[in-house]
This record gives C-alpha cells, structure tokens and sequence, in this order.
C-alpha cells in the first residue's frame, strides 16, 4: 500500500508540477496577476508531495519491502538501517527522486525567500523550476519509476553495492545534488530575466546568494567524493578524472566563473549577456553530468546500471532544455546593454579574464570526457583519455588563473594602474617566489612542479594578506578590532574562499611530490618503515560485520619507538553481492596521513599490504571545506541579513 | 544576433554525438589485429595432454577460434550457438579454453556438449595476451592464410551469426 | 644473495629501523622493475575494468598484464617497446595518454585553441566597449535603480 501511496503522489506532483510550469509563466507574460499566484502554493503542493513520495520508499527501505523492485535490488534483511536509507539514492531510479526531491527543496527556499522581488519575476522563475521538475517527475514515471513492483516479492533483497556502503556515501549524493540542482535556480533566474527582458543589476544581486549557497554544497559534495574514493577504493588515489568525476567538476568551474562574472553584474552592471550565459551553463553542465552518469555513454568506475531508454529520455530532455534556453538567450541577448565601462587593466577585465580561463578549462575538461565518444561515433577508433592528459592540459591553464587570483582583488574597479600594483606587490611576489624556490631544498627535492605549486599557493595567500592589510589601514577606526569588524564578511569570505585554493594547491603538490608508497608481503610480526614510521603487523582476525564477513588486521605505528597509533585496515566480503571490498585504515593529521591497506593473503599466512605516507593530504579537502566556509560568509554578510530581517518584519 | 546563436551550434553539435553514442557501447573495444596474420601458439590439448596445437595446423581451411572458460557466464550463453554452429557443419570452431582448471572444463563440456573438434588449453593466459583477449568468450574468424578477419567480443548469438559470421565464412572459403 | 640485496636497497630507501630480522619483502622480487612497471601503469588502462589504471586493478587480466610487462622490463626492453606490444594487441585504448594522430590532435590542441579564441574574443571585445562605450553614467543609473526597487521590495 505504502509504495501504491508514493507512486500516487509522484503522479501528482507531475499534475502540479504541469500547472506551476505553466499558469505563472502565462501570468507573467499577459500581467495576470491570479495566474502568477498559484506559482507559490504550487511549488509548496509539489514539495509536499514528493516528499511524501522520498517518505514512502524510505518507509519500503525501513521495512524490508522487498515486492519493491528498487527496494529488492538494492537492499537486504541484513544491511544496517542507515545504510538501508541511504540505499534510497543508491541506485538509478531513487537517485533521481532524490534530485527531484532535492529541486522541490530549492523551490519551496525560492518561495520563502522572495518576497522582495517583483511578482512577475517570482512567477517566472518558479515556473522555469515547475518545468524542470516536470521533466525529471516524467522521467521517473515512464522510465525509472522506484515503485514498482515485484511479483512475487523477493524472499531477500540482493543488497546495496558494497562501494556504497559507507558512511560518506550516505552525505555524498544529497550534498552534490543540493550543488547540482541548486544551480537551477540561478538558472531560473537567468530564465526569468531573459523572458521578463530585465536583465540589470537588481537581477544579479538576486542571484548572487543562491549562486553562492548552491556553489558551497557543490564543493563540499566533489570533496567528499573525493574523500570518498581515497578510503574506499583502496588505492590511495583522491582524484582520477572519471567521467563521473569531471561531470561534477564542470558545472563547479561554471559555477565559479559564474559567481566571479556576477560579483561584477552587481557591482558594476557589466558583463550582464556573458554572465546569463555562465548561468545557463552551469545548469546545463549539471544535467549533462546526469546524463552522462545514467545513460552509459562512458564507462566509469562509478558505472550505474543503464537501459538506453533512459538515455534517450535523458538526451530529448537535455535537448529541449538546454536547446530552449540557449535559443532564447540568442534571441534576447542581443537586446541587453554593456553596462559600466572600465579599463583594460581593471577589476572587470581580471575577473573577466580569469572567466575566461575557467571556461576554457572547463572546455577542456568536456572535451576530454567527450573525445573518446566523438571518436567512437565518426568510426575513429577507440582511445582513453585519462590523468596524464588532464595533468598536462591544467596546469599551464590554472596557472595563469591563480595568478590572477592574487591581483583581482587588490585592482581597482574601472581603472587600475599596473605600475602601482606592480609596487604594492612587490613584497608578496618576493616572498612568495623565494620561499617557492628555496623551500623544496629544505624538504629534500625539488622539482619544477613542486615550486610552481608552493609559488601559486603564497602568492595567494600572500596577496590576501597585502589585500587585508591596506583594507584595514584605509579605514578609519580607533581600534585594530573595529576596523576589522567594518570590513564586510562579504570580503572576508572572498579572502577566506581564495586562501582555500591555497590550502587545496599545497595539498596536491606536497602529495604529488613527497609522498611514499610501498607494496610489501607481510607477515604476522613483521615490520616496515615508510616516511619514519614502523608499522608492525601485529594479527589478523576473522570478523563478522552484519552482512559481510572481514578478515582484520592489526597494525601497530610507532615512530622513533614512541607509539603513534594502531590500524586496522579490513578485507571484507560482502556474501549477498559475492564481492570483495577493502576498507583502508588511515590516520589522519594536519601534515600527513599514514594509510594501509590489506592486499590479498599470500602462502604461508603472509598478506601483501599497500602502505602509503601522504604528506599534507588532508589539505585538499580541508581547502574545499575553507572555500565553502568563506562562501557561507559571504552570503551571511550585512546586506543579505538586513534583506531578510526586513522580509521577516514585513511578514509578520 | 549571429554570435549569440553559437552557444546553440555548440550544444547542437555535442547533442548530435551523444545521440550517436548512445547507440555505441563504449566497453568494446576493436582488435587491431584485425586484417593481420594470426599470432603463432603451441598449446597443449586438453583431452590428449600430450599433443599441441597451433594454427599452422589450420592453413588452408577457414575456422574459428573461441576462447572460452568454464568459469565465464557469457559462455554458457553462446553455448548452444556453438553447437548449433558444430552441427550444421558449416565452419570448424577450435576453442581456447582460458585460465580455466582441466577438471572443470571437461566436466563443463561433458554437462553441456562439445562443440570443438579440438580444444587447446592456455593456462598462464600468455596466447590470450597475444590475441587481446580481454574477456571471454571472444571469437576469430581467421581465413585461408592465417588472417584474422573478424573478431566477435562477447557472446556470439543468432544476430551475429546470421549476419557477420556465416556471410563473411562463406565469402572466405570462395576465395 | 638475492635477500642481500633487497635489504640493501631497503637501507638507501628507507631509515633503517635496526629490527633487521623480520623486515617485511617488497612484493616485486627487484624493486627497480617494480618502480618502472609503477611508472608505467599508471598510464595504462586495465581493459577489463571500468575505468582503472593497470596499476590499481586487481583484475586478474590486470594482473598477467603486470606479469608480462614485469618480464618485458627484465629483458631490458624500453617503455617504448613496451608500450607497442600493447597497442598492437589492444589498440591505442590501453593509453590514458592518448598518442599524437591525426585523429587525437585536436584533442591536444583544443585547450589552447579554445585558449587562444578565448583570450581573442576577450581582447576584441574590451577594445569595442572601450570605443562604444566613453564612458557612461547609465550603470551609476541602473544601479540607483537596483537600490530603489530592492528597497522598493524590502519595505
């Protein structure tokens, strides 16, 4: 009954979703002011009904309803609860109610947070995301429906992907989605604007905050990934430019050009036909990223079952929407102004030229994903394009981009004179290029790469500091701590996203750089030492895990013959998937992690063992979660919450 | 307006390809050896242990080659194919049994029927490195002289048969 | 002798520990055909898997894939020679670097091209604004504007 009951409401929310697609968009176009009202309760109705829908299937998880097809194939009596809800996303069909559920999410925060803009505009962007969730809705429906069900019930489920079973798979997909979908709205909002044909600076610091809030989770989601892949897949790797991989990548590079090119929207008016343009872009790259993970174009590692049905559904919808909006945006485009004028050497022309930098390195991202495809299709041949082209092709493309990074944000807007910038940053490019230089001689190597890494990381943060110290000083104040206090959290989340690039660059360039790898067969006593620390292999123990069996061993760290930690990296068998995952034991730190992984055992009771010492590796995630951080301060800054408390006042 | 319609081409031209590709299966990969001679091997047999085969043998006639295992699924698919093949009598098919235990495999070819005159076994894998065997089961059609002239990857079925194998074995042994 | 010389080698890599005895073995028997075969596949991509490197598989093709190379690098063969007995048998699939052809070349040009016509657009179009545009008041307008129909909305 209860999955009948989800079903239901998915029909419904196609019906509501058909209305708020519709009605408001017709409102806004004749000025019928009883039409653009239903936007509003139609996207609450349509948040109430698929989440009754994501209820039910959760409820089909929590109970073991296994004449669930979806529920069937992807749980078992065995698995853990939590793993058994987090199986709602574990797969094809619910992944997509999850995004659906997650758009409706979007839509219900439009609905809360929009009572400044103008009826018609509110209309319109509610209907752009009825349209789009009515796609997805038709989609689930006709070809991916998470309801169905089997006759006769399975006696058991075949269980959840052994890959999946993990606890960063459980917040991974929610937080790229809430990424992924939440740059539907800074689509609709370009959408809206182009329709309603004011495209102005009111429409850029609308969309600035929801940009910025779908970029933090964004960040966070990729990292995670990332994160993910490093203690899961048990080779020690955080970053393989899947195809997967690069699909969330891409609307992240978009998506940052984008919140780049509308800081100058709003600030100074310009940019306005390239900025509606990066909007678009980063929505579409989005669904592209769907498409390319459901329909089985390109093999990854993160290979979900595929039917070419669903890929054909998939490619029309693409079509239709991201065809739609670019032809609208080719037909309206032409009409909007230039905005303010600057100079060549500007604020503007940095951020542009940076924009331009992250656009051609996310053209080269898709063109590397999709080569192998284009081939394929002209009878080419067959090739793989993997890491070692990735590598060549950005750095020499980042570099430059991360050099503007320093100099954006200390130019001046409109005019800014290069000499003089030359002389402010004098000492941060000194600093900066010595240490570079001379630092991997202390650690024991140099190479190019290494210094490049170490040069691009300072210069960041060394222009930030230079940038924070003239801010401050130019204020006036009677206290250092007030004039920190006046400075705007808008800025210092800029500051505080950028020295996150810095922390992420030192990351992967001590990683590529220092760290140690060593495969060894290991018995049971024995010791090896790799970056200073001696693992001892103490034992191995049999285990049994709720649906899997493991066999345990226990490594004992110590380093100059002081305790450090113990490990316990697992070889697990999962019985129902008949597979066989191993599951890392890492000790985290601020400057290295120490990783081992069990291999397979070996005669004579030995086990190959995989040990890594991975220098500053934490730091690539870390400087994700700075990015993100300074994000969340910036839309917390002064103007955003004078906005909302003056909504909340007019509300009550 | 003519710039701004760029962004649209663009998106045209990459939708174009991923129509294309979705009728494409990217796990497949084309053999180069493809219109090459076949590569040379001396592999035991696996019910007289103590002879070899090798494709020299083969000069002169038409065949095919099927590497196979009794640990592989897709085998058991193609199967009755084979014997069908094996009946009607058209074209020899020669097997390569492949990283398989001998037990197994006679016990395998005894429950579901043999299909090869002459089955080779390649134990280490070594031959199936040569052909760019990368998953069982997979199929040379290999002519007169020795060239491999198709390559099946996975199971072969009616389809495949009907219309690649036997048109093309039957224009083979005219020449 | 061949114990001598792994615990050699073990002694320049890493600190030496004292605790000689139960030292663990590298896998590979010769550590430097284990440091080239490392180099090299990781650029190679293991056929059966989705999409790994030869290096991470564990796919037993992966593994006699490993054997092979393992024993080509004994013989002294170079990574050249290496990497053409792959591609004669699996085609240019196997790289993850893809070669230099005729069909891969925009490929390896595309960034910069894409570089290159970004960086053009970007020139041309501030040299037109800088020539249509000498300087208006309308954004200082427009932004007026922003402000009175934000407030507009806010109050």
């Amino acid at each position: 009954m209860i999955p009948e009951i989800g079903h239901f409401a998915l029909i419904l929310a196609l019906c509501v979703a058909t209305i708020q697609g519709t009605l408001p968009l017709l409102g806004a176009a004749s000025g019928n002011a009883s039409l653009m009202a239903v936007a509003k309760p139609a996207a609450r109705g349509q948040f109430l009904l698929v989440l009754i829908a994501f209820c039910c299937l959760g409820a089909a998880f929590a109970v073991n309803d296994f004449s669930v097809l979806y529920v069937a194939a992807n749980a078992n009596s065995k698995l853990p609860l939590h793993y058994r809800l987090a199986a709602i996303w574990g797969a094809h069909e619910g992944s997509l109610l999850l995004w659906t559920f997650i758009l409706c999410l979007w839509m219900v925060a439009v609905t809360l947070f929009s009572r400044h803009l103008p009826e018609a505009m509110r209309a319109r962007i509610l209907g752009v995301m009825g349209l789009v969730s009515f796609g997805f809705l038709l989609f689930m429906l006709t070809v991916s429906n998470p309801f169905l069900r089997l006759i006769p019930a399975a006696p058991d489920g075949r269980d959840l992907n052994p890959l999946l079973q993990d606890p960063g798979m459980v917040i991974h997909p929610p937080m790229l989605y809430m990424g992924y979908v939440g740059f539907s709205v800074a689509f609709a909002f370009a959408i809206a604007a182009l329709l309603g044909g004011n495209l102005d600076a009111a429409w850029a610091r609308w969309s600035r905050p929801w940009t910025t809030v779908a970029w933090c989770f964004l960040t966070v989601g990729i990292a995670m990934g990332s994160g993910w892949a490093y203690y899961e897949l048990g080779w020690g790797g955080w970053w393989f430019w899947d195809p997967v991989e690069n699909a969330s990548f891409m609307p992240w590079l978009a998506g940052t050009a984008l919140i780049h090119s509308l800081a100058v929207t709003d600030k100074r008016g310009g940019f306005k036909v390239w900025t509606v343009l990066l909007a678009i872009l980063a929505f579409s790259l989005s669904l592209l990223g769907t498409f390319l993970v459901r329909s089985g174009v390109l093999t990854s590692v993160h290979a979900f079952a595929t039917d070419p049905k669903r890929g054909l559904f998939i490619l029309a919808f693409l079509a239709v929407v991201i065809g739609g909006s670019l032809l609208l945006y080719a037909w309206r485009a032409p009409r909007v102004g230039l905005g303010g004028g600057f100079d060549p050497v500007s604020r503007e022309s940095m951020l542009l030229a940076n924009n331009v930098l992250l656009v051609v390195a996310m053209g080269s991202v898709l063109l590397g994903t999709l080569y192998p495809l284009f081939l394929d299709a002209l009878g080419l041949g067959k090739i793989s394009v993997g890491p070692p082209y990735f590598d060549t092709v950005f750095v020499p493309l980042m570099t430059p981009a991360i050099f503007l990074m320093g100099l954006g944000p200390i130019a001046q807007w409109k005019k800014a004179d290069l000499p003089a910038l030359a002389v402010r940053l004098r000492w941060a490019f000194g600093v900066s290029f010595g240490t570079a230089v001379l630092l991997p001689f202390v650690l024991g190597k140099w190479t190019p790469l290494l210094s490049l890494g170490l040069l691009l990381a300072l210069w960041v943060v060394t222009t930030a500091v230079v940038n924070v110290r003239e801010r401050v000083t130019h204020l006036t104040g009677d206290s250092l701590m007030t004039k920190l206090a006046a400075v705007p959290r808008a800025y210092w989340g800029m500051q505080l996203a950028h020295c996150g690039i810095a922390v992420l660059i030192v990351g992967v360039t001590m990683v590529k750089g220092f760290e140690v790898e060593q495969d060894v067969r290991m018995n049971i006593g024995d010791t090896t030492t790799i970056g200073g620390y001696t693992f001892k292999f103490d034992s191995i123990q049999d285990l049994m895990g709720p649906n899997y069996t493991a066999a345990r061993g226990t490594f004992h760290v110590t380093k100059n013959g002081g305790d450090v930690t113990t490990l316990y990296p697992e070889k697990r068998f999962y019985m129902v998937q008949n597979q066989t995952m191993t599951e890392a034991a890492i000790d985290s730190g601020l400057v290295r992690d120490l990783y081992v992984s069990l291999g397979e055992p070996l005669q004579g009771g030995a086990w190959s063992v995989r040990l890594y010492h991975k220098p500053f590796i934490d730091w690539i995630w870390g400087g994700c979660l700075i990015m993100a951080i300074g994000g969340v301060l910036a839309i917390s800054d002064r103007r955003y919450r004078l906005g909302w408390r003056r909504e909340q006042a007019a509300a009550a | 307006m003519k710039r701004f319609l760029l962004p649209l081409a663009v998106f045209a031209v990459v939708v174009g390809f991923l129509a294309v590709g979705l009728t494409l299966n990217p796990r497949e990969v084309p053999s180069p050896l493809v219109g090459k001679a076949a590569p040379d091997f001396s592999l035991p047999q696996l019910y007289e242990t103590e002879k070899t085969f090798s494709p020299k043998d083969m000069a002169g006639k038409v065949w095919l080659l099927n590497f196979w295992a009794s640990w592989c699924n897709g085998c058991k698919d193609e199967h009755p194919v084979l014997m069908q093949m094996a009946k009607s009598g058209e074209v020899p098919i020669y097997g390569v049994d492949y990283k398989d235990q001998r037990g197994e495999a006679l016990t395998w070819l005894q429950q579901w029927g043999n299909p090869y005159p002459l089955v080779a076994v390649d134990e280490s894998g070594r031959v199936g490195i040569n052909y760019g065997v990368y998953g069982v089961p997979e199929t040379y059609v290999i002519d007169k002289q020795g060239i491999i002239r198709y390559k099946q990857i996975g199971p072969i079925d009616q389809d495949v048969l009907h219309k690649k194998i036997l048109p093309l074995v039957k224009e083979l042994q005219t020449q | 002798m061949k114990r001598v010389r792994v615990l050699l080698f073990m002694c320049a890599v890493i600190a030496p520990t004292g605790v000689w005895a139960d030292e663990a073995k590298p896998l590979g028997e010769n550590p430097q055909v284990e440091a080239r075969l490392k180099t090299l596949a990781v650029e190679l991509r293991c056929l059966v898997c989705q999409n790994q490197t030869l290096a991470d598989s564990s796919a037993p093709l992966a593994e006699d894939l490993r054997r092979e190379v393992r024993e080509m690098i004994a013989k002294n063969m170079t990574d050249q020679e290496i990497i053409e007995f792959l591609v004669a048998r699996y085609g240019d699939f196997v790289l993850y670097r893809p070669p230099w052809r005729l069909t891969t070349t925009l490929l390896w040009l595309g960034p910069f091209l894409l570089l290159l016509v970004g960086g053009t657009v970007l020139v041309v179009t501030l040299r037109r604004r800088q020539k249509t545009l000498p300087e208006t008041v309308l954004s200082e307008e427009e932004h007026r504007r922003a402000e009175r129909l934000l407030s507009k909305g806010n109050t």
